[in-house]
């Protein structure tokens, strides 16, 4: 168990690593940084000195150990346009984005889950066949058009909720289904699959031979081992949707991690892209760490390897 | 006294596949009643049907189902489920998926105990757990309650699975070719270990295999199942001796007895395989791969006696056999 959590905790810090790299690297290669923070109306000169003052005539190497160096301990620069910490800006935003995100997640294993396992008892028939095109048609609706259909019907017809904002709990809620829409047919079709699996293995046959309820053999027995792929997909998603959540923000006007990506890639704010850009990248690998958490907690062959 | 199991005309039917035709066999209390045959002549299904365990599509017909007395055929799955894992239990061919691979050995095999036995408290559960791992002879039992399948091999496995099965002290235990997976010194302890079960505890044993050198040691009575039918049933010294049917007959040749066989001499075989039968088929379903088979073999086959509780199902006189070797020497 030990060397298993060591080995992932190894992985998990190379990838981090890698993503600072690249989040480093992505904006230096947009071209050059001094022209766009000196503005449309800046002299050669104007430029010369942005370019001395941000420390942009260093070699790059050394802008990137200075970088590594002070973002490690949790400075990630000064914003441009709002003229703030960048970790600051960041703090405030990241609850309502963690918020949603998991309103999201929430919402989308209460429908995949059950709809998933109704599929796969029910495999073959109508109840099967319609629930999986409900998989298909949340595939292929766009999340911005859903997020605007839901604002018309719930919000302006019906007023049963907020159409922007963040103001209460219920502000919440149609962002989380827009975002729990994407995620729930493949979270379904994984459940599906994992359950009409394992209702075919030998152990569950062995279940109803023991007279057991079929309760007990449904979500005990089958669940069990089918959920150990869903786990990992609903950790992933989690942070698709984190990461995803730019569009969403917007359409709502929710002003979370997303909304300030959006706000500063439109002003040229690249201190915060850049962090922007780390800290989601770091909490998918933080995410993908727990999701191999929990797979050894569910699965225990995985805990000797 | 009755007997434990009754099965008489058990029809079994996959789509167009007849599974089991017309199937009967009784077990007594406290005896060792072996099911032979090759693979895919209905040995299988014949046991899930009487479990209640059928995949669905399977349709179950029967003229009698019982178990104890008490008719399986007009059962709900609910109690059906109160009897399996009670009084009945069953034992399968694959050990090494047989068990839930995310549970330890003690909680898979006390839930069975708590969900016939409610108010059964764990510690108790556990303490039997240990005294039955004790009993299939696995050593250091309270530890293994801790382990997870995964960390025992496959004969381990298989006790685990007969100590689970015998946890409600079942009156019948089915065994579906419980040694097939296992490796030969395996297979002989568990054999004897199932032998011994059934002396000690009284237990009936439907012992399901095609093995035919299993069935020597430890069958009190034997059934041949060819084709979704049983064609014949015996004593198992009756059936050694004197075999009625050509298929058991076959069955016979084809194990080989050492000091008898030379070594380049061929091993005994049927040739052919075992038909797909489809419903509505009539007659002898060997009478394809009998070197014996007459025009009469096409028409419905009667039941035969052939001694005391020996039966066979064949049209060939009682003598044929003798016939057949005289003609050949």
């Amino acid at each position: 168990m030990a060397r298993f959590l060591l080995r992932r905790l190894l992985v998990a810090l190379l990838v981090a690593a890698t993503v600072m790299t690249v989040s480093f690297l992505l904006t230096r290669l947009s071209g050059d940084l001094a022209i766009s923070i000196a503005g449309p109306n800046a002299t050669q000169q104007d430029v010369e000195l942005v370019r001395r003052a941000y420390g942009l005539d260093r070699p790059l190497w050394l802008q990137y150990l200075d970088w590594v160096a002070r973002a490690l301990q949790g400075d990630l620069g000064e914003s441009y346009f709002f003229k703030d910490r960048v970790a600051n800006l960041i703090a405030e935003r990241l609850p309502i984005t963690m918020s949603l995100g998991l309103v999201g997640l929430c919402i989308a294993l209460a429908v995949a889950l059950p709809l998933g396992i109704l599929a796969a008892v029910r495999e073959n028939t109508w109840v099967d066949r319609a629930v999986m095109l409900v998989a298909l048609i949340g595939q292929a609706m766009p999340s911005f058009w859903l997020g605007l259909i839901l604002m018309i019907v719930l919000g302006l017809r019906l007023g049963w909720l907020p159409i922007s904002g963040t103001g209460s709990w219920q502000h919440y809620v149609m962002p989380g289904i827009v975002l729990a829409f994407s995620a729930i047919p493949s979270l379904m079709r994984l459940t599906r699959a994992g359950m009409i699996d394992a209702l075919a293995s030998d152990y569950i046959r062995t279940a109803r031979a023991k007279g057991l309820s079929r309760l007990s053999i449904l979500v005990k027995h089958a669940l069990r081992n089918a959920a150990i792929p869903v786990v990992s997909i609903a950790a992933v998603q989690l942070g698709f949707m984190l990461g995803g959540s730019i569009v969403i923000e917007t359409v709502f006007a929710l002003h979370g991690v997303g909304f300030l990506a959006w706000e500063s890639i439109s002003k040229n704010d690249f201190p915060v892209v850049q962090a922007v850009v780390l800290v989601l990248a770091l909490i998918y690998v933080g995410l993908t760490l727990l999701a191999d958490l929990l797979n050894a907690a569910l699965d225990p062959r995985l805990r000797a390897a | 006294m009755s007997a434990l199991l009754e099965v008489a005309g058990l029809h079994v039917r996959f789509g167009e596949v007849a599974a089991v035709r017309g199937a009967s066999l009784t077990v007594a209390r406290g005896e060792t009643h072996c099911l032979v045959g090759e693979s895919g002549c209905g040995k299988s299904v014949t046991a899930l049907a009487v479990m209640g365990l059928l995949a669905r599509g399977a349709r179950r017909e029967a003229e009698r189902l019982a178990f104890a007395g008490e008719d399986l055929r007009g059962l709900s799955d609910r109690a059906m489920s109160r009897l399996r894992g009670d009084r009945m239990a069953m034992i399968f061919q694959e050990p090494m998926t047989s068990l839930n691979p995310s549970y330890t050995v003690g909680s898979q095999m006390t839930e069975v105990l708590r969900r016939h036995r409610p108010g059964t408290t764990r510690a108790r559960a556990l303490d039997r757990a240990v005294e039955l791992l004790g009993r299939v002879g696995i050593t250091a039992p309270a530890m293994r309650l801790g382990q997870y399948p995964h960390q025992l091999s496959g004969g381990l496995r298989q006790r685990v699975m007969i100590a689970m099965a015998l946890m409600c002290e079942p009156e019948l235990l089915i065994a579906d070719e419980p040694t097939t997976a296992l490796d030969v010194t395996v297979q002989a302890q568990i054999l004897r270990l199932l032998a011994g079960l059934q002396r000690d505890l009284g237990l009936a044993i439907l012992l399901i295999t095609h093995d035919l050198g299993i069935v020597a040691r430890v069958a009190h009575r034997v059934s041949v199942m060819y084709a979704g039918e049983v064609v014949e049933s015996a004593p198992t010294a009756a059936l050694f001796a004197a075999p009625r049917h050509p298929y058991t007959r076959g069955l016979l040749a084809c194990v080989p007895v050492p000091g008898k066989v030379r070594r380049d001499q061929p091993l005994g075989s049927i040739p052919g395989v075992v038909p797909r039968i489809p419903p509505g088929f009539a007659g002898c379903a060997f009478r394809d791969r009998c070197a014996h088979a007459r025009p009469e073999c096409a028409a419905a086959v009667p039941r035969r006696a052939a001694g005391p509780e020996h039966e066979f199902r064949c049209t060939l006189a009682p003598d044929w056999a003798t016939r057949a070797e005289a003609a050949l020497a």
